[in-house]
């Protein structure tokens, strides 16, 4: 597709979009709007080769789980684009990022904008934790550590068929609690999978709070290092610096960058909620209208105008 | 009896070899599952994968996504404990054309309680789109590498190994049960390695006058309730189902249901294990301890038809026991 905006330009985006819609519906998954948008834009406005769309930019509503019967099920890959083998295919492990990556495909042109207000809505694919066939979705990564490993055995399979898409994963650094990412990891450097790579959000946030407060993990460049990956560290809000880690060689060895992020990028008034940050819902009238005022004056836009939500 | 020596061995081999799609994972359990020479003759199709289950499943998954069929070879009890999660949304809820080969099924393994699968049946049926199948001689062993590869979906299959008995001529056929007696006094329901079992008792209740209809099941889910009660219906006494698995969700569970969702009021005596692990032992010794083995049907047929039959265990067909250490098996375990 035609890059009609500039990856800035579509970050700034993914955050005023998911900022109007937490602020209308009390709450969401702010802050990862805030250390993601600069990588899901970058993801599908310059790294991913994506085909168009084969799916309607207004999403069809819920149309049951896969089952024999089901002969027309369809995951949400299809929003971006087809199966083809000269185009990369995109997995969202961390699958409560959805409204951030739902954000992302309005920015692009890939979904309408209408499909947001479905969100989370009763009958609708348009699903708080992405499922399988929510838009931009192509598998189910709602349990974390699971979609390195998926990634790897199709990026496997697509090598072994001679294809030229490649594969790759949209990571939260939660993730490396799980023991299962290291299994992924070792066996994608084992098996010399290169034609995977991943993006990390390294926020150090999770559910529960900080990182560090809940469970350490340590050095991840190094330990991923030790695994068998080829890693690159980078500012997540630094496009330059993602472009160049996203050129580096990685023969025979998968690729992760982390990106290190501020879980409070370009709306820096939500720091006031740290380290309480994975999903923010307003206290109190008065926080929300304060908010509003604050955060959109970071944003450059008007307060979001709050009706019945 | 014949024994057929690593029946799977040679089955795998000459399916896969003509079918380039499907793929042969391993995890560290290569010679176990009777795959080493698959893997030292075609390297190109065969994947190792360590000891790391829920990577194996989750990658599998993705293998089957980009249009491969993965054979998973490794202890049943490996394919659904640890890594469940991964099971459940990497290959059964996308329908991946997964093969699961769960070897050692039940407590045909002295590994004990870490490694006896006693509860994969009633797992793996309550897992939707998830077919399950079983093998109960060598031929169904020969068979089930293309029976599970006709599915349009995931398959878990309980497979024997080491040296296999050979009961049946007729290879086996994905939701067509076996009729192996057609009596009319009792019906008694067998898979796996209980099915020798049954067949053990036949001669002797035989003699004693008790007319016995044994079906032996390959497909578990889906479970062809309609046959399983036209022949319950045809009988006198009731049912009795036998199974290498807890009583609770396998195939004595499932007979429950059928008879219950039909309204069926009929007497069913279900033979298995009873809310309890096992430990580590032979075979023999583990069906006896258990009361899996012939010599607890036959106590059940007497419970049954409340006619004490006389038979003891010199009465019916020897036991076979195979050696512990053999050179067709890689370990003990």
């Amino acid at each position: 597709m035609k890059n009609v905006k500039t990856t800035e330009e579509i970050a700034l985006g993914i955050r005023r979009r998911v900022f109007e819609h937490c602020m209308r519906n009390n709450g969401g998954y702010l802050s990862q709007a805030c250390s993601a948008a600069e990588q899901l834009a970058f993801l599908y406005n310059e790294a991913l080769k994506l085909g168009d769309p084969t799916l309607p930019m207004i999403p069809p509503p819920f149309g049951g789980v896969p089952s024999a019967e089901n002969t027309t099920y369809v995951t949400g890959a299809g929003y971006n684009g087809p199966f083809e083998p000269q185009f990369d295919r995109l997995f969202i492990a961390p699958a409560h990022y959805a409204l951030v990556a739902y954000a992302t495909l309005i920015e692009v042109g890939r979904m309408a904008p209408e499909g947001l207000e479905m969100f989370n809505k009763d009958g609708s694919s348009v699903e708080m934790i992405g499922a399988e066939h929510s838009p931009g979705m192509e598998v189910h990564n709602g349990t974390l550590g699971i979609g390195l490993s998926t990634g790897a055995g199709l990026a496997w399979g697509r090598k072994r068929r001679g294809e030229s898409g490649e594969v790759c994963v949209f990571m939260s650094d939660g993730e490396v609690q799980e023991g299962q990412t290291w299994e992924a990891v070792q066996a994608a450097a084992h098996h010399g999978i290169d034609n995977l790579w991943a993006i990390m959000d390294v926020n150090r946030q999770q559910c529960d709070g900080a990182m560090d407060s809940v469970m350490t993990v340590g050095d991840i460049a190094t330990k991923l290092r030790n695994f068998g990956a080829v890693v690159a560290e980078i500012d997540a809000h630094d496009l330059a610096a993602m472009r160049q880690a996203r050129a580096t060689p990685h023969d025979g060895q998968p690729l992760i960058i982390l990106a290190n992020s501020s879980p409070t990028k370009g709306m820096e008034f939500l720091m006031r909620r740290f380290p309480r940050l994975h999903y923010v819902r307003f206290k109190s009238d008065a926080e929300r209208a304060e908010m509003n005022i604050a955060i959109a004056a970071e944003l450059g836009i008007e307060p979001i105008k709050l009706g019945e939500h | 009896m014949e024994m057929v020596n690593r029946p799977y061995a040679a089955a795998f081999e000459s399916y896969a070899v003509k079918n380039p799609e499907v793929l042969c994972l391993s995890a560290d359990l290569t010679s176990s599952c009777e795959i080493d020479g698959f893997r030292d003759r075609h390297p190109e199709q065969f994947l190792s994968m360590g000891m790391a289950e829920q990577n194996m499943l989750s990658f599998a998954g993705g293998l089957g996504l980009a249009g491969f069929r993965p054979f998973i070879h490794t202890f049943g009890v490996f394919l659904y404990r640890r890594p469940y999660d991964q099971l459940m949304a990497s290959i059964a809820y996308p329908r991946r054309k997964v093969r699961l080969m769960g070897f050692l099924p039940g407590i045909t393994t002295p590994g004990g309680m870490t490694h006896q699968a006693i509860e994969d049946i009633s797992v793996m049926r309550t897992i939707p789109n998830m077919t399950v199948l079983e093998t109960g001689d060598a031929t169904e062993v020969e068979g089930i590498v293309e029976a599970a590869d006709s599915i349009d979906g995931p398959v878990y299959a309980r497979v024997l190994r080491g040296s296999v008995p050979r009961l049946f001529k007729d290879p086996m056929k994905v939701g067509e049960l076996r009729v192996l007696s057609e009596g009319s006094d009792v019906l008694v329901i067998t898979a796996g390695i209980t099915t020798e079992e049954a067949m053990r008792a036949g001669g002797a209740l035989a003699k004693v006058g008790v007319s016995v209809r044994h079906l032996h099941l390959n497909t578990l889910k889906p479970f062809d309730a309609r046959a399983i009660l036209d022949h319950a219906a045809s009988v006198r006494y009731g049912v009795i189902t036998l199974e290498n698995h807890l009583i609770a969700g396998g195939i004595g569970s499932m007979t429950a249901e059928a008879m219950a969702d039909a309204g069926m009021g009929r007497r069913l005596i279900r033979l298995g294990l009873k809310d309890t692990y096992a430990h580590g032992g032979s075979k023999p010794y583990l069906m006896r301890y258990y009361g899996l083995d012939a010599m607890a049907l036959v106590k059940a047929i007497e419970d049954l038809t409340g006619q004490q039959t006389g038979i003891d265990e010199d009465a019916l067909d020897s036991v076979r026991v195979d050696a512990v250490h053999s050179a067709v098996k890689a370990e003990a375990l």
